[in-house]
């Protein structure tokens, strides 16, 4: 699922995005300052797999931005059971960013850190948390991480 | 003072006649222009925003920061006072603090170990009798003529500035009294820090500055309130500006239900609307904070801070020039030490309208670059900006005007001397 949610978003498959949480899941971006001081304002933050569907629609219909792709580079996976019967998963991450006219950069590296549930037989995000090692966006983020 | 002479920068910038309605694009991209609006204006009279108090709560917090481009350090000393000095070694110049944050009963530079106290004065230089007897500082040498470099600081309404300039007006002054209202307004109780983040830009400070005064932009560029139907009638707005016309505020206030709730789910909100449904409307639940019944407020104090109210989410915002046609802006999102849990929720998920991500805003990190990039090469072009006329004046009931902007530049002359 992990490497699925890789593909999903460096395919541009944006409206499957939610699927991999839960109904109530959560999806946070936050720096690591804010993280580490225990602050719970990130770049962005849904509370609901509604609220991702709503961040692919406006991104898709609203929002204005110069196209560009992202490519995940995952690794360091690690999942461990914990006592609930859910897992805690932990995965480094970093992010290339390609934009429409060709300029490349490293645009996001730091941890996801996950709680994975099953739901109906299949794992799926209670939470993931994608943690950035900088403080610092370039530009804007309009395609989740 | 060294620098520019001002006839020379006058010829640089060639400011096409007297008003503030035409901007020449070479401002956004001159090396030399950029140089001096470090020296001219942002250690001019103004007072440039450090910090909130709360950042640095006990004797020896520290954060860095800058003054325009120039590293400084904000401490709280022993007396309870907040000190901002610039973050350089008397010595031979090296960065003293070399942490974002942090606390210390002194601050010690890492090179030659001269230790500086918490107001910056020099107390202990190493090996300045020497080693066994040779070598050393001078006789003449004396600490007290040496020290990291003071700034004035204030604060007001727990948020720290500071200015280069011995001869700024108070703090107070600056301000002026309609723009310490609005300040008062949003930030005067005891605040929270929520998050921190910051965006890098490839534009000059001066765009981003631009657009955030810009309110005939926000209905035409921002397009998601529209798409997903959430505006509400407004039922008032307008700009507000100081005497000078340095400092904005543009507000609105939204027709509200009369029927005592004390939030307003986004369900509601969005009943009367049409255009895209949002999957999850409680991203626009909101509260009536405010008695004065305002809505939106983006405030602006020159040259480079600003303070937002986007309903119940507020933040500050810090516009860091990192050289010509580069800037990086610096994001506090605030909530208040009394907000009830579902308020606090509230404002988290309104925090996805603002930032780099923000649903609302995310376009303001993007124009900037876009005209910089469009105009790199017409130095001699320049802009318009004659919506609303071409003075600089209060607007009552619309924000269909670039008035603040033209007050940006008025500031602006003024400091630069062109
Ligand atoms: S440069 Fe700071 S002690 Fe020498
Ligand atoms: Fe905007």
């Amino acid at each position: 699922m992990i490497r699925d949610y890789a593909h999903c978003i460096d395919d541009d498959r944006l409206e499957d995005w939610p699927g991999f949480f839960v109904e109530k899941g959560i999806y946070r971006i936050v720096t690591r300052e804010t993280f580490e001081r225990g602050m719970p304002v990130g770049v962005m933050t849904c509370t609901s797999r509604g609220m991702m569907q709503d961040r692919v629609l406006s991104l898709r219909q609203a929002n204005i931005y110069e196209p560009h792709v992202y490519r995940h580079l995952i690794s360091a996976i690690s999942v461990q059971p914990d006592d609930s019967g859910a897992w805690t998963g932990r995965t480094s991450f970093a992010v290339i960013r390609t934009m429409q006219e060709g300029a490349m950069s490293i645009f996001a590296a730091g941890r996801y850190l996950d709680r994975i549930v099953l739901e109906d037989g299949a794992p799926r995000f209670a939470e993931r948390v994608a943690v950035l090692d900088s403080r610092r966006i370039d530009t804007l983020i309009v395609i989740p991480l | 003072m060294d620098g520019m002479a001002s006839e020379r920068l006058k010829e640089i910038v060639n400011w096409p006649g007297q008003g503030v309605h035409r901007v020449p694009y070479r401002v956004y991209t001159d090396p030399d222009v950029y140089a001096e609006e470090q020296r001219r204006l942002f250690r001019g009279p103004v007072w440039n925003f450090i910090g909130m108090a709360l950042e640095v709560p006990e004797t020896g917090c520290f954060v860095t920061r800058y003054v325009g481009d120039t590293p400084v350090v904000m401490v709280r000393d022993e007396d309870g006072a907040i000190n901002v000095m610039a973050n350089r070694c008397a010595h031979r110049g090296n960065l003293v603090c070399t942490q974002s944050c942090g606390r210390a009963e002194h601050f010690t530079c890492v090179y030659h170990n001269w230790i500086y106290d918490l107001k910056g004065a020099l107390t202990s230089v190493a090996f300045r009798r020497g080693v066994g007897g040779k070598g050393g500082m001078p006789d003449d040498f004396d600490m007290a003529d040496h020290r990291m470099p003071a700034l004035r600081a204030e604060t007001f309404c727990g948020m720290v500035f500071a200015t280069f300039d011995a001869a700024a007006p108070s703090l107070t002054d600056y301000l002026g009294d309609e723009m310490r209202d609005n300040i008062e307004r949003v930030v005067g109780r005891r605040m929270t820090l929520l998050g921190t983040y910051s965006q890098y830009m490839p534009n000059s400070w001066k765009l981003y500055m631009e657009n955030v005064r810009d309110s005939y932009h926000a209905s035409l560029l921002h397009m998601f309130q529209a798409s997903f139907g959430i505006n509400r009638l407004t039922m008032d707005g307008g700009i507000r500006l100081s005497d000078d016309g340095w400092h904005h505020v543009s507000y609105s206030k939204e027709a509200t239900d009369k029927d005592g709730e004390a939030t307003y789910s986004g369900k509601k909100l969005r009943a009367m609307d049409h255009g895209f449904a949002l999957a999850d409307p409680s991203l626009i639940d909101r509260w009536p904070e405010f008695g004065c019944g305002t809505t939106l407020a983006i405030q602006s104090v020159f040259p480079n801070f600003i303070v937002q109210q986007i309903y119940n989410s507020i933040a500050l915002r810090l516009c860091v020039p990192r050289g010509p046609e580069e800037c990086e802006l610096m994001w506090w999102v605030l909530g208040a030490e009394d907000d009830t849990p579902e308020q606090h929720e509230i404002r988290i998920r309104q925090s996805n309208m603002i930032g780099p991500g923000g649903l609302i805003s995310m376009e303001d990190g993007v124009v900037g670059g876009w005209v910089q990039r469009a105009t790199r090469r017409d130095g001699d072009a320049t802009t318009i900006l004659e919506m609303g006329g071409r003075d600089v004046a209060p607007s009552q009931g619309s924000r269909a005007t670039e008035t603040s902007i033209r007050g940006f530049w008025t500031g602006w002359r003024a400091t630069m001397g062109v």
